[in-house]
């Protein structure tokens, strides 16, 4: 929609809800003092700037918000726009005289212009940013805003928008004096279940120190409200826990699938095997940083290119690592448990000349960040989503290439019996290289993911070499269902104690808990049945 | 998580002595007073000896490898530049500054060694060095056996006070105290619920101890503070953000952070993530600062705030000088990362510490432990974050400006309130009952930096003159 439309829209808006009190001139004069370096200048500016009809108002505000407001010598604003390309907020072919100055936004600002913005865009014919707005004002309580959000409310048609704005006016009426007005907004409060009331609803009730409120039949709806935001709460741990169970679930599994395959099929005890995690997080980076420089246009799309690379790399490295040094070691587990070790050491130390001993920025493309709020006060998070479904969907990959492909009946075979094997005619060692290379793949796949949760670091892999280990462990060497219900299983166990017993017990309670079951069953959840098994 | 693997190996590779990264305990009190605690001693004029004309040796104890060396690197670069500047300017009594750099390697009892190695075979008159509490602890008996002297530069829990270090980095009182403060006022969003979330060991604990019974004297309910730990390197923050925003909801929260370097970024990105902005629930951190924040997307951290005693976006002449004077050292030496280098807090305490040293030592006329100590003591310096710090003759610890920054896109901090001028380092916090008795003092009558009785108490100061 063309902007200029857009704006004399509002004009029509905002001036049936406010009284013009700011003529043009203030508006400059305003427009001014945001490039002050006086604070309490700056907040009587956004104020008047606030109260004002003029169109440039809201995007004078808006550019502050963002940080895109320049503000040259002479005092005139302009918005830097893309390539920094500066256009005059109050129109006209006005050059930038003199130096620059970008007004100061800090907290305090940013929390003065929410509520400001918000009132000027709730006219916005968008519905979209009309919730958003909505949304600002049921944040914080402000009175003046009272008469503007109930005429809002009572033009509104979009469900969704009127009861954002109800809850906003339930913010300003549960402090009122007048009864009606303070059942209608115990009601909204009770209908969409808001936890940010809880704090009020106590007082009102009671609940901590004196009741504040003295009608009975406010303080019998205030308690009941209290009791549905109570158990909607619960509700909202129960399932945000599962979620998160899952979640830590599906990054434990990207981890450990690689080692169920190397571990668990070729019984080599890989310590290496973090740093090819390590290393997929690095392809990540480095795909990232060509795109920057090459298509900074679809930056965003990074990602995707990141997968084939990270899994193609980590494979080739896994391969080369099974030539030159594993397949001597293949029957000697001490052997092999240090020298890949030293290797991990290695590569450690290759990354760290290679990009430096600093963490590296990998952000977010913008489609993973933020999330969806599924219910008042729970988040999926777009990032969370993506590391499940990715997980989901390594796993089915692993599943198929082991199930359903020739190299996957000659891997299982080869892991049953390797002479027997080696009788019928595969050429085991060539399996071996194809294992352990698919093995150190969906390991780098593990890094691509870990790469959008947390640093990018040389020692990156060592955070999660011990957790993949128990997996593996826990869920029964060398099956691909006993990986799936160690990760999952370890995850929710984990953020189901979290809550209870902190971050470190938990992690106690858990390690515990593994010892006991190892004891009690040694083959882990799933265990390999017949005769490959009696002979490890 | 670094230790996790390590321990697990320990298994395997006893005979190697890996050591995990961990902190002494807290409050150890440091050792009695040296035998040659006579504060009152006048400076001492040395006889003129051979090697008072070549170079000085000064000792520099930074980790160069293993996990601190992100961090210690850069102290240890800025180090030598400043000691450059002071033999360009003609050195110290006109003798030439000699750095002997040495690499603790992040081990702690590696740190006590190469301390003893520094004083004993090298024989440096002063040395700069250590970052985590823990190093610290480990060679402060070896400066207290050997009478050496060291300058410790970053900021740390207090609850410490020793005749031969002097602290350029902040206190408790410098630094969490004044964020608190500041978050607790109408401008810093007027908080009445505190969530102290840090990473597990000795600095966050000790921290939040204080801060704990600072905000219980500001009439903060018990049920309003809410107190989580992870382990270190911890990277899943869903279920701890989900607990802050439940536990905030409704009433205006602060998040008071000492979670340790990296853990930060899972932390911040979940926060951004679970749409909570600085604005509604705003983090004030007390280990992020620029060189931490050089390797990371710095936009999800927007708004939420960090407290130093300096920044690099403070503008004075001698920060712009400080800041020019980095850049081009860094050029000069083609120092890895070139022009993405910046400084920091600690950094700055290094600089102010060395610059301290020397003055003292022109004003003493002798390199001697004692005499430099008591030249010390009194000592200011313009220091780059725009005051003339001075450092406390009594406490040993250096009057220091408090800012408290918002973290911007660029990785780089805009302040948003600072002290009118330099405060004065209180290393026993009056908050907490049991070191609110004790004195560091180490001028007459006191002379001790951890107790709650003069050592001279009662003797007229003549007496012991």
């Amino acid at each position: 929609m063309n902007l200029r439309s857009l704006l004399s829209l509002l004009v029509a808006c905002v001036f049936a809800l406010v009284s013009p009190s700011a003529h043009a001139q203030d508006l400059h004069q305003a427009a001014q003092d945001l490039g002050s370096s006086d604070k309490a200048k700056v907040q009587l500016a956004v104020e008047n700037i606030a109260k004002s009809s003029d169109p440039a108002a809201l995007a004078l505000l808006e550019a502050l918000g963002k940080d895109s407001l320049r503000i040259d010598a002479a005092g005139t604003p302009f918005v830097a726009g893309e390539s920094n390309l500066l256009s005059p907020v109050f129109g006209g072919s006005a050059k930038p005289s003199g130096a620059l100055t970008t007004p100061l936004v800090d907290n305090r600002l940013r929390r003065q212009l929410e509520p400001a913005l918000a009132s000027l865009k709730l006219g916005f014919p968008d519905a979209k940013v009309r919730l958003e707005a909505a949304k600002d004002l049921a944040k914080s309580r402000n009175d003046d805003l009272a008469g503007l959000i109930r005429t809002a409310a009572a033009k509104e048609r979009d469900a969704e928008i009127k009861t954002a704005l109800g809850l906003a006016l339930a913010q300003i009426d549960l402090h009122g004096a007048d009864k009606p007005l303070k059942l209608a907004a115990i009601a909204a409060i009770s209908a969409a279940a808001d936890a940010s009331f809880k704090p009020d609803l106590e007082r009102m009730t009671g609940r901590q120190g004196k009741a504040t409120e003295a009608d009975l039949d406010v303080k019998n709806a205030a308690a009941s409200a209290l009791g549905v935001i109570e158990s909607r709460l619960m509700l909202i741990s129960f399932i945000g826990n599962l979620f998160y169970g899952l979640s830590l679930g599906s990054v434990l599994l990207l981890c450990a699938l690689g080692l169920a395959i190397t571990f668990g099929l070729l019984r080599v005890i890989n310590m290496a095997h973090g740093e090819l995690l390590m290393i997929g997080a690095y392809s990540t980076y480095a795909v990232q940083k060509l795109f920057t420089v090459y298509f900074p246009a679809h930056q965003d799309l990074y990602l995707i290119f990141a997968v084939p690379v990270a899994f193609i790399v980590t494979a080739a490295i896994g391969m080369v690592l099974e030539r030159s040094v594993i397949r001597f070691l293949y029957g000697r587990p001490l052997e092999t448990l240090l020298a890949t070790w030293g290797i991990s050491l290695i590569l450690i130390q290759t990354v760290r000349l290679i990009f430096g001993a600093q963490n590296v920025a990998v952000a977010n493309p913008s489609y993973l960040a933020g999330g969806v709020e599924v219910l008042p006060g729970f988040v999926l998070t777009y990032s969370r989503l993506a590391v499940i479904l990715f997980s989901s969907a390594v796993a089915g990959f692993v599943w198929f290439v082991l199930q359903r492909t020739p190299l996957g009946l000659h891997v299982r075979a080869v892991t049953q019996n390797r002479q027997m094997a080696a009788g019928m005619g595969i050429a085991t060692r060539r399996v071996d290289v194809w294992t352990f290379g698919i093995g150190s793949g969906v390991a780098g796949l593990g890094g691509v993911a870990l790469s959008q949760l947390g640093n990018v670091g040389p020692e990156l892999g060592q955070q999660y070499i011990v957790d993949s280990f128990m997996v593996v462990v826990l869920g029964g060497v060398g099956k691909l269902a006993g990986t799936l219900a160690g990760a999952f299983g370890l995850g929710i166990m984990n953020k189901l104690l979290e809550p209870a017993a902190g971050a470190v017990l938990g992690k106690i309670v858990i390690l515990g808990l593994i010892i006991l079951f190892i004891q009690r069953r040694p083959q882990g959840i799933f265990a390999l049945k017949g005769r490959a098994a009696e002979a490890m | 998580m670094k230790s996790r693997f390590e321990l697990m190996l320990a298994g395997l590779l006893a005979a190697v002595g890996c050591k995990g990264p961990g902190e002494a305990a807290p409050g150890a009190a440091t050792s009695a007073a040296p035998a040659a605690a006579s504060a009152a001693a006048a400076p001492a004029a040395a006889t003129p000896k051979a090697s008072d004309t070549g170079p000085i040796k000064v000792g520099i104890l930074h980790s160069l490898s293993g996990t601190m060396a992100i961090s210690e690197t850069s102290l240890k670069d800025v180090a030598l530049m400043t000691i450059d500047q002071i033999n360009a300017a003609g050195g110290v009594k006109g003798r030439k500054l000699e750095p002997v750099v040495v690499d603790p390697a992040s081990n702690w009892p590696l740190f006590a060694e190469k301390a003893r190695e520094l004083l004993q075979k090298e024989g440096v008159a002063v040395t700069f060095g250590c970052w985590t509490s823990v190093s610290r602890k480990s060679v402060l008996p070896v400066f207290e056996e050997l009478n050496g002297l060291l300058f410790y530069p970053v900021q740390y829990e207090g609850e410490e006070s020793s005749y031969n270090v002097f602290y350029t980095g902040a206190a408790p009182n410098q630094q969490a105290i004044p964020a608190v403060e500041y978050l607790m006022s109408k401008e810093g969003g007027g908080a009445k619920k505190w969530v102290l979330l840090g990473t597990d060991y000795v600095y966050p604990r000790t921290t939040n101890k204080i801060l704990r019974a600072f905000l219980k004297q500001k009439g903060v309910a018990e049920s309003d503070i809410m107190e989580q730990y992870t382990p270190f390197g911890h990277s899943d923050y869903q279920t701890i953000v989900a607990d802050v925003k439940k536990f905030a909801a409704g009433t205006h929260t602060a998040v008071v952070s000492t979670i340790n370097g990296d853990s930060n970024v899972p932390f911040y990105k979940e926060l951004a993530n679970q749409g909570l902005k600085a604005s509604d629930i705003p983090v004030v951190a007390f280990s992020v600062g620029e060189e931490e924040l050089r390797g990371i997307d710095a936009k999800p951290l927007v708004g939420h705030l960090a407290a130093w005693n300096y920044f690099m976006s403070v503008k004075n002449p001698e920060n712009d000088k400080f800041i020019a004077d980095w850049k081009a050292y860094v050029k000069a030496k083609n120092l890895p990362d070139g022009d993405k280098r910046v400084t920091n807090d600690p950094m700055e305490a290094t600089y102010v510490g060395i610059k301290m040293w020397a003055q003292a030592v022109e004003q003493a006329g002798t390199t001697d432990v004692d005499a430099v100590r008591q030249a010390v003591g009194g000592q200011t310096v313009k220091a780059p974050s725009g005051f003339t710090l001075t450092m406390d003759a009594k406490n040993h610890h250096l009057h220091k400006p408090v800012y408290i920054a918002e973290i911007k896109a660029d990785g780089q901090f805009q302040v948003v309130w600072k002290t009118e001028g330099p405060i004065r380092a209180m290393p026993w916090s009056p908050f907490v009952p049991d070191s609110a008795k004790k004195v560091a003092d180490w001028t007459y009558p006191w002379v001790c930096g951890n107790c709650t009785e003069g050592k001279f108490k009662g003797q007229t100061s003549t007496a012991a003159l």
